[in-house]
């Protein structure tokens, strides 16, 4: 008889320093309830606009289900490019500057890898999407969580980026409009960011999926500040503003040896995005404006019912200017972030992620999705009135 | 037209009877002001009506509708208005459109049975001198009207949680 393994035993081990995500606890919990009304999701409760599904399905017919360029369809990075030129004035090379993956989820992981050594530091500004400390890990780095604050609207400042700065940081990652707390960043704001970027000679990798999800004033594009271009791995996609979640379509935009870089994991790793989502994506860039507009109405629309609604139970909430979160404070309860997430889901089977899931900076926080139906907003706000009330006594 | 009377409308286009306190919930005005809002709204005619849509045939009711595309000959001066204001004032006529193409003008006409619908056409709708010829389609069966498809969608399944 051979000897039995222990599968355990061939665990690396930096993986074993990466806690499990704690909306996968969460989603676990939820699994096992009837009738949650959910605020716990982050994606759009939207179908996809028909025109971008026909256009897959239609190519599916005719056969177009190959292999791509490992960089994608020619076709779809020019309408990127085109995007950008456009909409925030700044030019990217369709042919080396531009890259698409599958989904931003895949830019974001060879973005840190293709510039991160062992022991480089990254700084993640926080309450942050639960990928990016994950994925600095993996690339052998190390992540340097940087908390924001509600007082400042959880806008990051200079001198709090300054102060965890050290000679190991190599980059920064930035998320405006921002998951989880729908805060936006203003261009004054930016450019004092971009003058530490430069002073210490950093890489600012900017997730900005939620760029169209934007309801006061406009969205600024980090790399389109003066000097900024060849000091940013930008990266968006699809998910967000078209409701192509499942699709898996995402983009990164940087300079050709950044570009080159990625392309290098990319190619051997992925070979190239769906041939299939591609196609939608082109879509989408050439006839979607006017769906993703009515979406970002509606959005608008559920955002005021839903902060006014919050603020109305007495759970304190700043304004999100983007994305499609809320992000109460909870502390005037007494409870955790996750007592509470937990206490509603239990009790009146309102499904939320507690703050703390983003990093410290979420502590005595809680993350309300509106990509929910008004429907479920207005039923979700009443049975968080009676479980807020129920606290009381 | 301003950002909050797009919202309105759009609101109400979805939904006519969405109430005021509800409408400034969405918006983020006053109930007062809402209901300024959409006064001024019907008074100048952008709102023109709250209706309602129903599914007769759900509900048993065997209404026949029938597209009908005319030719027509203009009356000088007068143009297509007088022959469509002709049309449009019998009840029995649903919707009068001014179209390009081959044809001159669309109705869709209602009535309780097939051969009403027809006799109404040849009697009241290809007797008029200004029109040349007409060509009756009959509806076999409505999927979608007013943007409101008429069956229930599938209901499509998401994670309850998610990043
Ligand atoms: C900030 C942020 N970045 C990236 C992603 C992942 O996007 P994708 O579906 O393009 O992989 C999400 C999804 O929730 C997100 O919120």
């Amino acid at each position: 008889m051979r000897e039995r393994c222990d599968p355990s035993a061939f665990v690396a081990e930096h993986l074993k320093t990466v806690p499990p995500s704690g909306i996968r606890r969460f989603f676990d919990l939820v699994s096992e309830m009837d009738d949650v009304i959910s605020l716990g999701v982050g994606e759009p409760d939207f179908i996809t606009p028909w025109h971008i599904r026909e256009a897959c399905i239609h190519s599916i017919e005719h056969g177009v289900t190959a292999y791509t360029s490992n960089y994608g369809l020619l076709e779809l990075r020019e309408e990127i490019s085109k995007l950008y030129s456009q909409k925030y004035r700044v030019d990217y090379n369709p042919e080396s500057e531009s890259l698409v993956t599958t989904g931003v989820s895949e830019a974001l992981d060879i973005a840190i890898r293709a510039i991160v050594n062992p022991g480089d530091e990254v700084i993640v500004v926080q309450p942050s999407y639960v990928s990016y400390v994950p994925s600095v890990i993996f690339a052998g780095g190390v992540p340097v969580p940087v908390s924001t604050k509600m007082s400042n609207n959880f806008k990051i400042t200079s001198e709090e980026l300054e102060d965890a700065i050290t000679d190991k940081t190599k980059a920064v990652i930035i998320n405006y409009p921002n998951n989880p707390t729908g805060a936006v960043m203003d261009k004054d704001s930016l450019e004092s960011i971009a003058d530490v970027i430069v002073e210490h000679d950093l890489m600012m990798i900017s997730d900005e999926v939620y760029d169209c999800l934007t309801y006061n004033g406009t969205h600024t594009c980090f790399a389109s500040l003066e000097g900024m271009r060849d000091r940013t791995i930008l990266l968006n996609g699809f998910s967000k503003s078209h409701a192509m979640t499942g699709f898996r379509m995402g983009y990164a935009l940087a300079a050709p040896e950044i570009i080159d870089s990625m392309m290098l994991i990319h190619q051997y790793s992925m070979l190239c995005a769906p041939i299939t989502a591609q196609i939608g994506a082109i879509e989408a860039l050439k006839n979607g404006e006017g769906e993703v507009q009515k979406m970002v109405r509606e959005y608008d629309r559920r955002r005021h019912l839903i902060v006014g609604g919050l603020n109305k139970l007495g759970l304190e909430c700043f304004e999100p200017k983007g994305a499609f979160y809320a992000f109460p404070s909870i502390s005037s309860t007494g409870l955790t972030s996750g007592d509470f997430a937990e206490g509603l889901l239990n009790e009146q089977k309102v499904a939320t992620v507690p703050g703390d899931v983003f990093g410290e900076a979420g502590v005595g926080f809680l993350r309300c999705s509106y990509a929910a139906s008004r429907e479920d907003i207005h039923t979700a706000l009443d049975r968080m009135d009676e479980f807020v009330d129920g606290l009381k006594v | 037209m301003d950002k909050q009377t797009r919202h309105i409308l759009e609101i109400l286009e979805e939904d006519a009877r969405t109430a005021p306190e509800e409408i400034a919930n969405l918006t983020g005005m006053t109930v007062d002001d809402v209901t300024k809002n959409v006064e001024q709204l019907e008074k100048n005619g952008i709102i023109r009506k709250y209706k309602t849509i129903i599914d007769w045939e759900l509900a048993g009711e065997e209404y026949v509708h029938a597209i009908i595309e005319l030719k027509v000959t203009l009356e000088r001066k007068l143009g297509y208005k007088a022959i469509a204001e002709r049309l449009y004032k019998f009840p029995e006529v649903r919707s009068v459109r001014l179209l390009s193409g081959g044809h001159d003008i669309s109705l869709t006409v209602r009535g309780n049975s097939m051969k009403e619908v027809a006799f109404f056409v040849a009697e009241k709708i290809a007797t008029l001198d200004q029109v040349q010829g007409t060509t009756t389609h009959f509806v076999l069966k409505t999927y979608k009207e007013d943007g409101v498809i008429l069956h229930e969608p599938e209901h499509i399944k998401r994670l309850q949680i998610s990043p």
